[in-house]
């Protein structure tokens, strides 16, 4: 459990974001479907130089926002089409800056142990499934989940979640948590003609949509 | 609880053979309690008339975390309160790392569990919130 401490550690991290052009890389290389992503992808998207490019997703990496893995890109011809490309894709560790000092993350544990110890789960899902009928896809669905941080990737008929916005505490408490996930996506997608249910994969939410069949 | 073949049960009872299958084929999974010329371990009650049982080993905490919370077990748990209640039972999950090759009895489960209700997590029963490393 993490009490407010010192502010320097998350600046550091998160103030290597202030510069428009680095954070606009950062955007690029975490937007899509997720696989890692070439300087010359974050180049062109930028329109900037190839080493300009570098320069920020270096330092990007530094700072531990960036994880780096190198791999030989298909598709690739001409010189160098064979030595294997740098790669970028998103660091997994969470960063968070509050002032005043807040400890959200410590009273969600707490409050999370509590409805586990309680055995109250289900007034949980109630709950969330309440907010997010209340919250409603009313417009375009995959708005609506980017809006709630879930990173959504449409594949056909299904819409996987990238981003769980309740990572950290849906490790510690995986069926109080992903419960309450699912009951709030339930909730979102009343109406739509999709569905939510758990499926666990890779890093992924825990959570897939898809089509119901008679939507 | 209520009788396995009360119609409540049908979901849990549906799981069963798709989840342990999954779980005996899991890397890491080792072994699991099963009744005598059973399936699974659904038909014990060691502890009482209300109160079912599991017990498994495996070689990391990883694996069995992974398999608990990872797959479609994930589901089962989630719904678990549909099922079961854990009154009176508080923890209801333990821990404990044991030589390789030798199984666990549910003597040893029992004493494992007060030890983690009377000290809370620690090297000798433990929690997957909570867990310790294997001794060296």
């Amino acid at each position: 459990m993490t009490a407010p401490d010192d502010l320097q550690p998350g600046l550091e991290v998160l103030g290597v974001l202030a510069d428009p052009v680095r954070r606009a890389a950062y955007r690029v290389v975490v937007a899509g479907d997720g696989a890692p992503v070439g300087r010359e992808e974050v180049a062109a998207a930028l329109g900037v130089g190839r080493t300009l490019a570098a320069f920020h997703l270096d330092k990007l990496v530094d700072a531990g926002l960036l994880d780096v893995s190198f791999a030989r890109r298909s598709g690739r011809s001409g010189p160098g089409a064979g030595r294997p490309a740098k790669l970028y894709r998103r660091a997994v560790t969470e960063h968070a800056v509050s002032v005043p000092p807040r400890a959200y993350r410590f009273a969600a544990g707490l409050l999370a142990e509590a409805v586990e110890r309680a055995g109250a789960d289900a007034v949980l899902y109630d709950v969330a499934r309440e907010h997010g009928r209340s919250a409603g896809a009313h417009g375009d669905l995959v708005e609506a989940l980017e809006a709630q941080g879930y990173e959504p990737v449409r594949e056909g008929d299904r819409i996987r979640l990238r981003n769980c916005p309740f990572h950290r505490l849906a490790e510690d408490f995986p069926p109080v948590v992903c419960g309450m996930n699912l009951a709030l996506l339930q909730g979102l997608l009343e109406g739509t003609g999709w569905r939510a249910a758990i499926e666990p994969v890779a890093d992924d939410c825990c959570v897939v949509i898809s089509k119901t069949n008679d939507g | 609880m209520a009788p396995l073949d009360d119609p409540v049960m049908a979901d849990f009872m549906a799981g069963l053979e798709p989840l342990n299958a999954l779980a005996d084929g899991t890397p890491g999974f080792v072994w699991r309690l099963t009744g005598d010329g059973e399936p699974d371990a659904t038909g014990l009650r060691p502890f009482g008339p209300d109160i079912m049982v599991n017990m498994s080993v495996w070689t990391t905490v990883e694996a069995l975390r992974g398999y608990v919370y990872r797959t479609a077990h994930l589901d089962s748990v989630r719904r678990r309160h549909e099922w079961f209640t854990h009154d009176g039972l508080d923890p209801y999950l333990v821990l404990w790392w044991i030589p390789a090759g030798t199984i666990p009895t549910l003597a040893d489960a029992w004493e494992r569990l007060d030890l983690l209700r009377r000290n809370g997590p620690g090297p000798d029963a433990f929690t997957l919130r909570q867990p310790y490393p294997a001794p060296v």
